[in-house]
């Protein structure tokens, strides 16, 4: 296992890549099943028997308590099979928070345990029947009464307070601002934004025995298993939670929701399977969201534009009873040189549905202000905006002085600019326009801090030469399937054909799943680990048997190629070598440790974002005509899924910039926009010639593979790019996203 | 869904009668809206009367200008080469509703009495007069930026979303039903639908069991015809504000419980006023509500494009 | 308001899906898309918003592709019904499948059988010569640019944003513009 940084940066398999099958476009291992539509998610699993149907009933009001279920016209309706409420609770629940087992990662959450109400749509009652339309139709006879009370549904960032212990000052800020010669004071906004995956949250679950198998769709594996283990207080050994095709994540799916423990209990009480999915409507409602910031940056400059104060401070809710932290300011610490810096977070709690994390959680947020401030200190000081940061590149950590691991940040901006024709971008706003449309460009940069968790992984190496990883990691769409199995073929010297990945079961060997753009680094990081013991288990085998033509060799010369274990000239197949010693066949366990020198290091991934956009001059409309990413991201394992996570990244930064927003009503504590149809997603026709690449990079301080997570960096910066260029192209500086019509048509000028 | 009663109409005829001796009933043409409400228990007919088969679908020559029949789909009207040459404005609005997929499904008389898609509405937590007379509006105070700016009262600010009915209201175009009892009756566009008033409840003129058969268009009026649709993105969204022109007509949508023929505006005009001048005569009593207030200078703006382009 | 019958009416019906017949007894507010995954375990048909605001739920019947979730069963008697099933299977992939799996055309697959199958759908509209808003002329000949293609895929949410893939993929197909 690697331990120090050496062991990062030492040659291995991966950085040999012999076979060419890291980098390589190779397509979804899964692909043929998913766009055959044969994959099953969560809700399609095949069942040992016909399923039940499970409805969940949401509250109507956001504070207050159930007083009272009228439930007696859904009990007598057609093909029910049970109504619960917290009046009628399921029995065998542990009490909210109860841990009864040591080591486990989450606590009891029974449902219905209590009548009070802490959110609007909060999942008050639930309705299990024979078909989903007598559970629908079930689920409407149902009558709850409410006892409302007040609740705080304005986000008012007066009332919010500072984040304990966040604050992060280096030299004197306020100080060193007063004194600037170039001042910007400025403070953006942010709307709630919802995660929108395609696929709604669902459960399947039944019984083996006693033991509960529940098919579910979520990021992470242990922590449904041990919520299940504590809620229905049965040991997690007999829990085992399955997620093989996920429909979705972007940090929505690292929670779960009461579809999980409601069709566990419901198929526990009636001894049949029973699947339940959340309603479109739910998984607003119901679920989480990214919450709503107010950012004030302020930039202190001299007239070389040369910052010697930066500020970004960042106000945010959360709901009353699951604290969390926007932490918008966060990656501002890292990103420009200034000698004097302030950072930090304000927090209000408030009677909202719970916020948690979306697509790049901090930046996604934080730099939609910054980078649009930059853009107005460049037009200010009358610098190119790419020279205005290449002036402000820091050498190191700007607060902690921590070397760069890797950081091509200039790169990106330089060479995506040549590649995008920034050099034809007029400066001054309103100026090019092409029939109805004033046309503008703008850029910014971006940055994603890089994470390593520990993990571990099985390979299992079969008689007839068959590579089998098995691995407790999901794939949200990520591509881990697929990374997988070109990190094992290239360890293990066989042809991608030759490899079998299994993930998304909570029976396998444990990994960290899918967030935060640790999913890739952290899995793969084992899976190489994991194969790196086969070898030498392998090499062992061979060297020490007289019947292999390798039998003698020195273990350590012994090589793994083309589907063959060699050394000198001599070489046997995999499946000759496991056949003859190990019918039954051969199976190690490795694991990988993130090293903590490596977090002496400044960790990102980096990028620059370019954009055309067209504003309409009579609506107001903004509309992409091209967008160009650049980014070094360490190396990449597959180029085609690489680049897709990136280009579905910079298009969430284009929907955060025009189109995507949902509010809370303050009279009665909901969101206004409840559907697909409310909240605007883009679509198709929103994104024109959009494309990203990436330069040659290895970060060997990262992690075995010197890769990076590519996840969520393409959001980071992209939709103040969209800002910028709207700003060029109409001059209309929009501080409060989405950039929609309304707040566009001021600055247009009369039709005459 | 709570449990229906469904047949099938065998003619257009059998199924006003049937809808008129059934209280609850509710035709089902393509079902994209009535399904779509049905789900979330905003509509629950006791009784569903499947029209989808009726033939009703045609789109043929009638005195100089096109019938189109009910059962037409969005598709197929926009697709007909008759209405693409001569009628661009209806073609141009079909395209800009919905999906490809609705689009395929939706007929032309449920275009015409689709129901608002104003969130209070949709939300069955929120008091919503439609939903139950008397409840209140949610949507006064609300969040909305999608509501009316005129012809709006106390009692709903609700927007109707349909595009095709502005393109129609600006071409002048007849509504053809049947009655229960048999008969047929002629209802000139803009007699269709409803301002809110005391009752937004009551949305069409429409009497109980009556069918819509088809829309006739008169001819095609002379000068230019065109649609524009301002949305939040490029497609697959509904309208901020819509103009329709059609020849010396004008119509606007998203601004009303009704499409909105602007005849004040064309009275303007008439009189010479320039395009700019018309807008503000049109909108001269419009209102916003807070959420909507841009739509009123919107609209303004798209008036004014609209009869530049025309040459008004 | 009329008392609703009590019960759910039972109905039966025929449905050709993706070619062979099929017979059904449903209750009558069974989807087009809940018959399809529910009783005759078709699950390519994806249900993400169950009210026609994404698209994953398409099918084509009697070649048109519409929206499952917006359809009842029973209005389909006697209907032909292609889902992504019928279109090809991962040993016998139809182009459209093998270009989106060259293209990347997906990432978490949840909507891409909504978007192949719409993307069949659209080819055969542009071979009917269907305009969209995309369309400039409309009363000439029907080109598929790539604005059109994403105007007319634009009844297709990908929430994991695969559009400039998806794009790609149609166009393989489809063969180029001019």
């Amino acid at each position: 296992m690697s331990t120090t940084l050496e062991d990062y940066a030492a040659p291995n398999p991966i950085s040999r890549n012999r076979s060419g099958i890291i980098g390589r476009a190779v397509d979804r291992y899964e692909g043929p099943l998913k766009v055959t539509g044969t994959a099953p998610y969560a809700y399609e699993v095949a069942t040992p028997a016909p399923p039940i149907y499970g409805v969940v009933i949401g509250a109507e009001i956001a504070t207050g308590r159930v007083s009272g279920v009228d439930d007696a016209a859904a009990r007598a309706s057609p093909g029910v099979h049970l109504v619960w409420h917290a009046f009628d609770p399921p029995s065998g629940q542990a009490e909210t928070g109860a841990r009864s087992y040591v080591g486990s990662q989450a606590a009891a959450k029974p449902v219905f345990a209590t009548p009070d109400i802490a959110f609007f749509g909060q999942p008050v009652a639930f309705v299990a029947a024979d078909t989903l339309e007598n559970a629908q139709a079930a689920a409407d006879l149902i009558r709850v009464r409410y006892e409302a009370t007040p609740g705080e549904f304005v986000f008012d960032p007066a009332k919010a307070e500072p984040v304990p212990n966040d604050e992060a000052r280096t030299g004197d800020f306020e100080a060193a601002f007063e004194r600037a010669p170039v001042q910007l004071d400025l403070t953006y906004t942010t709307p709630i934004q919802n995660h929108c995956q395609m696929e709604p949250c669902a459960t399947t679950a039944w019984w083996e025995g006693d033991e509960l198998v529940v098919h579910t769709s979520v990021q992470m594996l242990k922590p449904p298993q041990h919520l299940l283990a504590e809620t229905l207080q049965i040991h997690r050994s007999k829990v085992r939670v399955l997620s093989r095709y996920i429909g979705g994540g972007f940090g929505g799916k690292g929670s779960t929701y009461e579809d999980l423990e409601l069709a566990a209990l419901a198929a526990r009480d009636l001894q049949a399977p029973v699947k339940i999915a959340l309603t479109r409507q739910q998984m607003f409602l119901a679920t989480v969201h990214r919450p709503a910031t107010v950012q004030r940056v302020r930039l202190g400059a001299d007239r070389a534009g040369r910052l010697s104060a930066f500020a970004l401070q960042a106000t945010t809710h959360c709901a009353k009873h699951s604290p969390f932290i926007e932490r918008a300011a966060n990656f501002s610490r890292a990103l420009y040189a200034a000698p004097n810096r302030l950072t930090g977070h304000f927090l209000q709690r408030v009677d909202f549905p719970v916020a948690s994390a979306m697509r790049a959680p901090g930046e996604a947020s934080g730099m939609l202000s910054l980078e649009c401030a930059m853009d107005e200190l460049a037009e200010l000081l009358g610098l190119d905006p790419i020279e205005l940061r290449i002036r402000n590149e820091p050498d190191a950590h700007p607060e902690t002085g921590a070397p760069h691991s890797a950081r091509q940040l200039v790169e990106c901006m330089t060479d995506g600019a040549k590649r995008f024709g920034w050099d034809k971008r007029n400066p001054r706003p309103g100026q090019v326009r092409n029939g109805e449309w004033l046309v503008g460009m703008g850029m910014a940069a971006a940055i994603r801090g890089n994470f390593l968790l520990p993990a571990k992984a099985a390979i299992r190496v079969e008689s007839d030469g068959r590579v089998i990883v098995r691995q407790g990691m999901t794939d949200i769409g990520t591509g881990s399937y697929t990374i997988i199995a070109q990190i094992t073929a290239e360890t293990m010297g066989v042809p991608l054909e030759q490899v079998v990945v299994e993930i998304g079961d909570s029976g396998f060997a444990p990994a960290p799943g899918s967030g935060g753009q640790f999913g890739a680094a952290s899995a793969g990081s084992a899976v190489y680990e994991t194969g790196m013991v086969m070898r030498k288990t392998l090499a062992g085998m061979a060297a020490g048997d007289p019947a292999s033509p390798l039998y003698g060799a020195p273990v350590e010369e012994i090589d793994f190629r083309d589907g063959l274990i060699t050394a000198s000239n001599k070489s046997e197949t995999l499946a000759s070598l496991v056949s003859r010693l190990a019918p039954a066949g051969v199976e190690v366990e490795g694991d990988s440790m993130p090293v903590a020198a490596s977090r002496s290091f400044s960790q990102h991934a980096y990028g620059a974002h370019f954009v055309e956009v067209g504003v309409n001059i009579v609506s107001g409309e903004v509309r992409l005509r091209r967008m160009l990413g650049a980014f070094a991201c360490g190396r990449i394992l597959n180029a085609k899924t690489a680049r897709s996570q990136i280009t579905g990244g910079m298009i969430w930064g284009v929907g955060a910039a025009l189109s995507e927003s949902n509010a809370i009503d303050p009279r009665y504590g909901s969101l206004i926009n409840q559907d697909l149809g409310g909240y605007l997603a883009p679509v198709h026709a929103d994104i024109v010639d959009l494309d990203a690449y990436f330069l040659p990079e290895v970060d060997d301080k990262a992690n075995p593979l010197g890769i990076k997570g590519v996840g969520e960096v393409g959001i980071c910066g992209a939709g103040a790019a969209v800002a910028n260029a709207v700003y060029n192209a109409c001059g209309a500086r929009i501080r409060d996203y989405p950039i929609t019509p309304d707040k566009v048509l001021p600055f247009l000028p009369e039709l005459v | 869904m709570r449990p229906f009663s469904y047949t099938r109409a065998s003619s257009a005829a059998e199924a006003a009668r049937a809808a008129a001796e059934q209280p609850g009933a509710r035709f089902l043409a393509g079902g994209t809206n009535l399904l779509d409400l049905m789900k979330l228990e905003i509509e629950h007919p006791a009784h569903v009367i499947d029209i989808g088969r009726l033939p009703l679908g045609d789109i043929a020559p009638a005195e100089g200008g096109l019938r189109i029949g009910a059962m037409a789909t969005a598709s197929e009207v926009a697709a007909d080469a008759r209405v693409r040459r001569d009628y661009p404005v209806l073609a141009q609005a079909l395209l800009a509703s919905g999906s490809p997929q609705l689009r395929n499904k939706a007929t032309t008389g449920g275009n015409l009495i689709q129901r608002t898609r104003c969130p209070y509405f949709y939300d069955t937590a929120k008091p919503c007069n439609k939903r139950e007379p008397g409840a209140g509006c949610a949507a006064l105070g609300g969040l909305g930026r999608m509501s009316a700016i005129l012809g709006w009262s106390e009692a709903c600010i609700a927007t109707h979303p349909s595009d095709m009915a502005v393109a129609l209201s600006a071409l002048d175009a007849v509504v053809e039903t049947v009655t229960p009892d048999g008969g047929a009756r002629a209802i000139p566009i803009d007699e269709l639908h409803r301002l809110p008033g005391e009752h937004p409840e009551h949305e069409t003129n429409l009497r109980p069991g009556e069918l819509i058969t088809a829309v006739i268009l008169p001819p095609p009026p002379k000068g230019r015809q065109g649609y524009r649709k301002v949305r939040d993105r490029a497609a697959y969204a509904g309208g901020l504000a819509s103009v329709a022109v059609a020849g010396d007509a004008l119509a606007l949508g998203c601004v009303a419980l009704k499409p909105w023929r602007a005849r004040r505006a064309e009275a303007a005009l008439k009189a010479g006023a320039p395009p700019l001048a018309a807008a503000d005569v049109e909108l001269a009593d419009a209102k916003g509500h807070g959420g909507a207030d841009f739509k009123i200078h919107l609209t303004r703006r798209l008036i004014t494009a609209a009869l530049l382009e025309r040459g008004a | 308001m009329a008392t609703p019958p009590a019960g759910a009416p039972s109905v039966s019906i025929r449905l050709t899906v993706n070619g062979t017949s099929r017979a059904l007894d449903l209750d009558v507010r069974t989807t087009l898309l809940d018959a399809l995954r529910e009783r005759l375990n078709l699950k390519g048909a994806k249900k993400g918003c169950d009210h026609g605001q994404c698209g994953a739920c398409t099918v084509l019947v009697n070649g048109l592709r519409i929206n499952a979730c917006l359809s009842l069963a029973v209005m389909h008697d006697g209907d032909e019904v292609t889902t992504i099933e019928g279109i090809g299977l991962p040993d016998n992939l139809a182009p459209l499948q093998r270009a989106f799996l060259d293209r990347d055309a997906f990432q978490c697959g949840y909507c891409t059988p909504g978007q192949i199958c719409s993307a069949a759908g659209l080819l055969d509209e542009a071979v009917r010569g269907w305009p969209s808003a995309a369309t400039g002329d409309l009363t000439a000949p029907v080109t598929l640019t790539d604005a059109e293609i994403r105007e007319r895929m634009s009844g297709n949410i990908c929430r994991c944003s695969a559009y400039p893939q998806i794009l790609d993929a149609i166009r393989d197909v489809a063969g180029p513009a001019s």
